[in-house]
């Protein structure tokens, strides 16, 4: 009998892997938009930087470390997981392709969503590395609140998005998002068997509705701070 | 008399596994459209007989749907345009007077060519040695319903068990993977009494076996389902992955 790692790097491992630590990512990817909704109270960034410090004080600054380590190897198992089926298993199972190909359409759910999860994927990825170095190790101004002083992330982030550069690529790569949602979603109870005929076209119309939903929360946050929020001070406090 | 209609193909051919293969074209007349897609071929093969060339190889056996032998990839759909029909069912009237149609062997590594368009599936009678079966002695038939089991349970088993084994669900998935065969043998025989002495071990075995054999991984595109002859669905996928985690926590 097969021992219990060469089961989870099974073909059906792998999908499980790939949904479950998926589950996980949406997770995050829920609390983190909930949090910057902070983001939108007119208070001049007051609520967001008294959330960012929350965060990082938690737990004496524990609970982010722990967080941080379980994101990153969430991350791995899901990228490494996903390539092996997405792009080196597929090759070697048909070295030769076809001359022509269509798809079949009907039932099948084969679209833009499901054949770009690749570059959605490797796309995000890039994206986490930049959009960590960009705001969480970059030089904070400091700010005052009742006597606390706290990094005043606030100020870094708006600098970033009245660019109107980076408010571009942050719409296009939050776009992509929601295509990975369209697919990623419904895969993931898919992949670990929760699904049958009977949640099919539940799961299809909630995928749609996840992928817009956190699309349109992060396409709105950069656009929002691009077009109303008050330019930063220079310097800060 | 229905009228008659001319017919360009383009057909992969290729003499043996080991060598190389290539499109050649061909033009078949007085094709009629009630003739079913290899009869059509039989015909141009009659033609090429005439001019002493080889035939252009292709498998066949029953002819109308229920064994699973024929398989080709018409126009890059497995089986050809239509859905729940396999490539001996369609029929020359789905394609118009000069139309030209591009004919592929089922492709994926575990599949290798013999030669044109005849693919070796045996990798599928590897896996169901591994576990598409069950090892109690059922004896003779017993009365109806001496076994009770859930209507629901029956139908979805059956449902399962439509599956003809003609590899279009690889020959169709972006991945080449062979999930929607596997799932519905596992699956057919977990709904079932005599199924479950060997469940446990079943999709264990049954997938270790679909990876050695190099079948691509699932990436739930759902191609399979689309161009089944026999419309499986991919709820047996879902179901396999269930088993697997059982089998694999279990005893
Ligand atoms: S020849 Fe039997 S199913 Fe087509």
């Amino acid at each position: 009998m097969s021992s219990f790692r060469s089961l989870a790097w099974s073909s059906v491992g792998k999908k499980v892997i790939t949904g479950l630590t998926g589950f996980m990512l949406i997770g995050f990817v829920m609390v983190h938009l909930l949090g910057n909704l902070t983001l939108f109270i007119p208070d001049g960034g007051h609520g967001f930087n008294e959330y960012g410090h929350f965060l990082e004080h938690a737990i004496h600054g524990w609970l982010i470390y722990a967080f941080e380590v379980g994101l990153i190897t969430i991350f791995i198992f899901h990228i490494l997981a996903a390539v092996t089926v997405a792009w080196t298993d597929k090759r070697k199972a048909r070295p030769k392709g076809y001359a022509m190909v269509r798809n079949a359409g009907g039932k099948s759910r084969k679209g833009l969503p499901s054949t770009s999860m690749i570059v959605t994927g490797i796309t995000l990825f890039v994206f986490v590395v930049l959009h960590v170095k960009m705001f969480k190790f970059a030089d904070h101004p400091a700010v005052t609140y009742d006597g606390t002083t706290m990094k005043n992330l606030y100020a870094v982030v708006v600098e970033a998005f009245k660019q109107p550069l980076i408010t571009g690529l942050y719409v296009t790569v939050m776009v992509m998002l929601g295509f990975h949602l369209r697919h990623g979603f419904w895969s993931a109870f898919q992949s670990l068997g929760l699904n049958s005929d009977r949640y099919m076209s539940t799961l299809q119309v909630l995928a749609r509705v996840f992928a817009v939903l956190f699309a349109a929360g992060f396409v709105a946050l950069p656009l929002f701070l691009y077009f109303f929020a008050d330019a930063p001070v220079p310097g800060g406090h | 008399m229905s009228q008659s209609m001319t017919i360009n193909l383009k057909i992969w051919r290729q003499a043996s596994g080991a060598a190389d293969g290539g499109f050649v074209a061909y033009t078949v007349e007085n094709v009629l459209p009630e003739m079913s897609f290899l009869e059509m071929l039989d015909l141009l093969n009659e033609q090429l007989a005439l001019k002493g060339e080889a035939a252009v190889e292709f498998d066949s056996d029953c002819r109308e749907g229920i064994c699973g032998t024929c398989g080709l990839v018409i126009k890059g759909t497995a089986h050809g345009p239509h859905a729940a029909t396999t490539t001996c069912e369609v029929r020359m009237r789905h394609f118009h007077d000069g139309e030209t149609i591009t004919v592929e062997p089922f492709r994926a590594k575990p599949f290798p060519i013999l030669k044109d368009l005849v693919v070796d599936r045996t990798a599928f009678d590897r896996i169901q040695q591994k576990g598409g079966f069950i090892t109690a002695n059922v004896g003779s038939a017993p009365d109806g319903n001496a076994v009770p089991i859930p209507k629901t349970d029956a139908d979805k088993a059956m449902d399962a068990a439509s599956c003809i084994g003609c590899g279009a669900c690889v020959a169709a998935c972006p991945n080449a993977s062979a999930s929607l065969f596997v799932s519905a043998k596992i699956s057919q025989l977990s709904y079932l009494p005599q199924g479950q002495v060997e469940r446990g071990r079943r999709a264990l075995a049954m997938v270790t076996q679909m990876d050695a054999e190099e079948f691509g991984d699932c990436s739930n595109h759902g191609e399979c389902e689309a161009v089944c002859p026999k419309e499986v669905s991919i709820e047996n996928i879902a179901r396999m992955r269930r088993e697997f985690i059982k089998g694999a926590f279990g005893k």
